[in-house]
C-alpha cells in the first residue's frame, strides 16, 4: 500500500524526493489536489502533498514583491496582498467549480505549476511572467534555487520561469518569489450588445488596438448564461484611476460608435462579471468536456464557427478571442478534429480542461507535440528528473 | 588584458581549418563564408571591446536550411559555434573562439509579417529591436522593451540577452513581449514554439531560451506583441540634495501604487558628465538627479505627477520641472541616454557595470559603494533604472596607466558582490557572457549551476554552442548525469504522512 508523503520544510521534501529517487518509486506530487481532474492521472503508488510547506517568507509592498511557500493557500495569498491594496496582476481562477473540487482549495504552487491566469493575462501578462525567482527540488533529489527577488535580472537561464506549467514533473517547487501590483483604484466594463462573433471579434481587436488600454475582453453569445439570456454580450474591461477610466470609456464609444447598443457595468459588478468568467461559472454543474483552446486573437470566431458546423457546442472567448472555453455535447472524443480545426486557423493549442477519468485516459489532453519537440522536452525531463520519479505521465506519457 | 581564460582550442579543429571552411562554402556559398584575416577583423569583438580574438570562420548564412546544415555539420564534426546578432553585447557574449564558427545571423534581416489586428509581428532575428517600432509606428504601435542600444542591436540578440530599458518597469522585458520563436538545434533540427496565440504549449521553452545568451539554439525567427503608442508622455526633473533621499522618494512613488513608464535616477558625476555633454538643462546643484515618466492618457498623466510631485517634494526634493513639450521631454532623455558616452568624455576609459538590487537597499548601497571607491582608488559615476532597481555604475580608469583595468574590474567585482550580498542579482539586462561568468558562484551554489547546466545538457550535450560563456566551469554532461543516491535508504520517519 502506498504512502502519502506530507513534509512541513523543504529538507523533509528534499528526503522523500531522495528516497524515491534510490527507489526508483514513482510520486504524484499536489499541492493540496484540487487540480487533480485536470490533466493526466499519475499512475503512482505514493503521493507527495506540498500544501504542509506554507507560509510567507517576505513581504514588502514597496518592493512589489511577494516570496513565499509554495504550499501556501491562494486564498491566503490573496487576502494578504488585498491587505496592502495590491494583487496578483493574472487573476489566477478557482476552478474548482468546473472540476468539482471544494472551492478555494488551491496552493500558489499548483497555479504556477499550470500556468494558471484569468482574463486580465491579456493585458497583465501570464503568472509565469510574474515569476521572479524560485526554490525547488528537482527529480534527483537536489534542492536548488533559480532567479532573485529583483524584476531584472538575466543571471543564468530563466528557470524560474521555465518552469511554470511543467505541472510538477521537472521539480517540486518549495518557494517563489512573485512580482505583485497595486489594486486597479476603479474599474468597470464597457458592453456591446447583440454583436455576431465575428462583429464581436473585430469590436475586441480595434479596442486592443487603441490607447485605451483594455485590460480584459470577452464575448459571451446569445443564451450562454444569464448575463447573456436577451443578447450576446461583449465586454471590455477599463481599470485605472477614474478620471482616467472616463476618458477611456469615451474612446471606447466613439471607436465603436458603430454599435450602437452600448451598456456599463460598474464597480462591485463588474468585479464579480469578471471573476465569474474567470473561474468559468457559466460552464459549473455540469460533467461535459471542457476544451481550452489558445489560437490567435483574430482567429477564435473562425474556430468557433467550424466548430459549430460539426459539434453541439456551448462556448465563450476570452482575451479578445485568443482564448476560447468550448464545452462539447456528446461522447466525443473530439480531441482529432478540434485540433485539426485549429491547425487549419492558424495553430495554437487544445487542452483538456474537464473530462472523465475514461475521456482523460484516452485523449491527448495536452496539445501533442512535434517529434522533434517532444524529444527535446524528453531530454530536459530526463535531465531533471532521470527516474522518471515526479508526476511521470502528468502531461504526456513518457514525461 | 584577458584576465577571463576561454576554454582550449581544440588542435584538431585548427589544423583542419581550410578543410572546415571548403566544406562550409559548399553549404553557404559566395560571400557568406569569410575567412580572410582583414575581413574577419570587424568580428573580433562585442561592445565588450578589452577582448578580442579572431574566430574560426566567419560564416553568414541567408536561409533557415543553411543554418540547419551548418549546424548540422559542425555537430557531426565537433566545430564550435558562436552565434552574432549586431555584436552589441556588453558582456562579451558574442566573443569568438579560435577554434570557433562565428555565425552571423545579420542577413536574416527582414520582417515577415506585420499583423495588427492580433498585435503580433513576425520577424527575422538579424531585424534591429527600433526596426520593429520603425515598421508599426505609422499605426501608431510599437515594440516596448527599449534597450539604448536599440537603434542597432539585433531582436535576435535581444532573445539571447532578455533585454530590458528604461520602460521594463511598466511594459516588462524581452521575455514579458516574445510570442514564439522558431530555433535550430545544434543537431540541424528545426523547432517552432508558440506563435500569434498566448501562452505556449507544455515547457515554457519560450522563457528557457529568453536570456540563454546563444548557449541553447540558433534564432532564425520570432514572434513578438506590440503594444499601441500611450496617447501623451510627460517627464519630470526632480533634483535632491542626496541619493538618499531619492532613493526613498522612488520607494515611496512605488509604495503609493505608481507604476510610471520609467524611472531613472543619476548622481552627481552622472549629471555632471550628461550636462557638459548634451546640455540638457539639468540641475547643477543637486546630488542626485530623477527622471519620471509618466504616460497614458492626459488626464491621468496630469494627475499623476501631481501625486509624484507632492512625494518628491515631501521626500525633501530641491528642484522640481515637469517638461512642458515633447521636446523638452526628449532633452531630458537625451542626457540620460547620452550618459555613458558623457562620462566617457571625462575619463579615457570606463567599465560598465549592470546589477541589480531590491529598492529598498539603494541608499546602503550608494554609500558602500564611495567607499568601494575610496578603496580601489577609481571614481565611479552611477547612472540606474531606480525603478527595477537595475544600477549600472560606471567605473572610470585610464588603460594606459599599467594596473589600472585589472583594478577596476577588481572594484566592478566587488560591487556585484554587493549587490548579491542585498539580495540582488549579478546582471539585470547585460547577461554573464565571459563578464560575469567567474562571478556566478557568488549567487548561486554548485548545486544550483548544475540545474543550469542541465538546461544546457538537454539542448547542447555537446557543448558546442557558445562555449565558455556563462559557466565558470564546464561539466561534461555525461558527469553530470551521475547521481549519489543512498539504495534503499529511507524516508525521513518523522515526515508527516497523510
Amino acid at each position: 500500500m502506498g504512502e502519502g508523503f506530507h513534509p512541513t520544510t523543504a529538507e523533509e521534501l528534499e528526503a522523500v524526493v531522495k528516497w524515491a529517487a534510490a527507489e526508483r518509486t514513482p510520486l504524484e506530487v499536489i499541492g493540496s489536489g484540487s487540480k487533480r481532474n485536470w490533466g493526466r492521472a499519475v499512475q503512482s503508488a505514493h503521493t507527495l502533498r506540498v500544501d504542509g510547506i506554507a507560509g510567507v517568507i517576505d513581504y514588502e509592498p514597496a518592493e512589489l514583491v511577494l516570496t513565499v511557500k509554495a504550499g501556501t493557500s491562494l486564498t491566503d495569498v490573496q487576502t494578504l496582498l488585498k491587505e496592502h491594496n495590491q494583487e496578483l496582476p493574472f487573476e489566477p481562477a478557482d476552478l474548482s467549480a468546473v472540476l468539482g473540487v471544494p472551492v478555494q482549495a488551491g496552493t500558489i504552487g499548483g497555479v504556477l505549476a499550470t500556468n494558471l491566469s484569468g482574463p486580465r493575462r491579456l493585458k497583465a501578462g501570464a503568472a509565469r511572467d510574474h515569476v521572479l525567482g524560485l526554490e525547488a527540488v528537482s527529480g534527483r533529489g537536489e534542492i536548488f534555487k533559480a532567479g532573485g527577488r529583483v524584476v531584472k535580472n538575466v543571471t543564468g537561464y530563466d528557470l524560474s520561469r521555465g518552469f511554470c506549467s511543467s505541472w510538477g514533473t521537472l521539480a517540486v517547487a518549495t518557494s517563489f518569489s512573485i512580482k505583485v501590483l497595486p489594486r486597479a483604484a476603479k474599474e468597470c466594463t464597457f458592453v456591446l450588445l447583440g454583436l455576431t462573433s465575428q462583429e464581436a471579434s473585430s469590436a475586441m481587436s480595434e479596442a486592443m488596438g487603441s490607447s485605451a488600454e483594455v485590460s480584459s475582453a470577452a464575448h459571451l453569445p446569445k443564451g450562454f448564461c444569464p448575463l447573456s439570456q436577451e443578447h450576446s454580450i461583449t465586454l471590455l474591461r477599463l481599470e485605472g484611476i477614474p478620471v482616467s477610466i472616463e476618458y477611456r470609456l469615451d474612446k471606447l464609444r466613439s471607436i465603436l460608435k458603430r454599435f450602437p447598443s452600448q451598456e456599463l457595468i460598474e464597480g462591485q459588478a463588474s468585479r464579480k462579471t469578471w471573476g465569474d468568467l474567470r473561474d468559468l461559472i457559466p460552464f459549473a454543474g455540469s460533467d461535459k468536456p471542457l476544451w481550452k483552446l489558445s489560437v490567435s486573437p483574430t482567429a477564435g470566431q473562425q474556430v468557433i464557427a467550424e466548430l459549430e458546423k460539426r459539434f453541439a457546442i456551448r462556448w465563450m472567448m476570452d482575451w479578445a478571442g485568443g482564448l476560447v472555453w468550448v464545452e462539447m455535447e456528446g461522447e466525443g472524443p473530439h480531441d482529432v478534429p478540434l485540433r485539426r480545426i485549429i491547425t487549419e486557423n492558424g495553430g495554437g493549442h487544445a487542452t483538456l480542461l474537464r473530462g472523465s477519468v475514461e475521456l482523460r485516459a484516452s485523449v491527448d489532453v495536452f496539445q501533442p507535440q512535434a517529434e522533434t519537440l517532444m524529444g527535446l522536452s524528453k531530454r530536459l525531463k530526463a535531465q531533471f528528473d532521470p527516474h522518471g520519479i515526479l508526476n511521470p505521465g502528468r502531461m504526456y506519457a513518457g514525461i | 588584458m584577458a584576465a577571463i581564460a576561454m576554454p582550449k582550442p581544440s588542435q584538431e579543429t585548427l589544423r583542419k581549418r581550410s578543410k572546415i571552411v571548403a566544406d562550409l562554402q559548399k553549404i553557404v556559398r559566395g560571400e557568406g563564408v569569410i575567412c580572410d584575416e582583414i575581413e574577419m577583423r570587424p568580428y573580433e569583438t562585442d561592445a565588450l571591446t578589452a577582448y578580442r580574438q579572431l574566430p574560426l570562420v566567419v560564416v553568414l548564412p541567408e536561409t533557415v536550411d543553411q543554418v540547419s546544415r551548418v549546424l548540422k555539420y559542425c555537430y557531426d564534426n565537433d566545430v564550435k559555434v558562436v552565434p552574432r546578432g549586431a555584436g552589441t553585447s556588453l558582456s562579451g557574449g558574442a566573443l569568438p573562439l579560435e577554434d570557433g564558427v562565428l555565425l552571423s545571423m545579420m542577413k536574416f534581416n527582414r520582417i515577415l509579417e506585420i499583423d495588427l489586428e492580433n498585435r503580433a509581428v513576425v520577424t527575422q532575428p538579424g531585424v534591429t529591436n527600433l526596426g520593429i517600432t520603425t515598421a508599426v509606428q505609422q499605426d501608431g504601435f510599437y515594440y516596448a522593451p527599449d534597450p539604448s542600444s536599440q537603434i542597432a542591436c539585433s531582436i535576435g540578440g535581444n532573445i539571447a540577452e532578455n533585454s530590458g530599458g528604461v520602460h521594463s518597469l511598466k511594459y516588462g522585458l524581452t521575455t514579458n513581449n516574445l510570442l514564439g520563436l522558431e530555433i535550430v538545434l545544434i543537431t540541424g533540427e528545426v523547432i517552432r514554439l508558440g506563435g500569434k496565440h498566448l501562452d505556449s504549449e507544455a515547457y515554457d521553452l519560450l522563457a528557457l531560451l529568453t536570456g540563454s545568451e546563444g548557449l541553447l539554439a540558433i534564432v532564425t525567427e520570432v514572434t513578438v506583441r506590440v503594444l499601441q503608442k500611450p496617447e501623451t508622455a510627460r517627464a519630470a526633473l526632480i533634483g535632491f540634495p542626496s541619493s538618499e533621499e531619492a532613493g526613498k522618494c522612488v520607494a515611496e512613488i512605488i509604495g503609493a501604487g505608481i507604476i510610471p513608464g520609467g524611472m531613472e535616477l543619476m548622481d552627481k558625476l552622472a549629471i555632471d558628465a550628461a550636462e557638459d555633454f548634451v546640455h540638457a538643462g539639468y540641475p547643477l546643484d543637486v546630488d542626485a538627479l530623477m527622471i519620471v515618466e509618466l504616460d497614458g492618457p492626459e488626464a491621468e498623466v496630469d494627475d499623476l505627477l501631481k501625486r509624484v510631485s507632492a512625494i518628491a517634494e515631501k521626500n525633501g526634493s530641491s528642484y522640481l520641472h515637469v517638461s512642458q513639450s515633447e521636446e523638452e521631454r526628449n532633452t531630458f532623455w537625451a542626457g540620460r541616454k547620452a550618459a555613458f558616452p558623457a562620462v566617457g568624455r571625462i575619463s579615457p576609459d570606463y567599465l560598465c557595470m549592470d546589477g541589480t538590487i531590491p529598492r529598498a537597499a539603494l541608499p546602503q548601497v550608494l554609500q558602500e559603494m564611495q567607499e568601494l571607491s575610496e578603496k580601489h582608488g577609481l571614481r565611479v559615476a552611477n547612472v540606474f533604472h531606480a525603478g527595477d532597481g537595475n544600477l549600472h555604475p560606471l567605473i572610470l580608469y585610464d588603460a594606459n596607466i599599467p594596473g589600472e583595468l585589472a583594478a577596476a574590474e577588481a572594484f566592478g567585482a566587488d560591487i556585484l558582490r554587493l549587490c548579491v550580498k542585498v539580495g540582488g542579482v549579478l546582471t539585470g539586462e547585460h547577461g554573464v557572457g565571459i563578464e560575469k561568468r567567474d562571478l556566478m558562484p557568488e549567487m548561486y551554489s554548485e548545486d544550483d549551476l548544475k540545474q543550469q547546466q542541465r538546461v544546457k545538457c538537454a539542448f547542447d550535450e555537446k557543448q558546442l554552442l557558445n562555449p565558455g560563456k556563462m559557466f565558470p566551469v564546464l561539466h561534461r554532461c555525461a558527469e553530470l548525469g551521475f547521481m549519489h543516491v543512498h539504495q534503499g535508504q529511507l524516508p525521513f520517519p518523522d515526515i508527516p504522512r497523510f
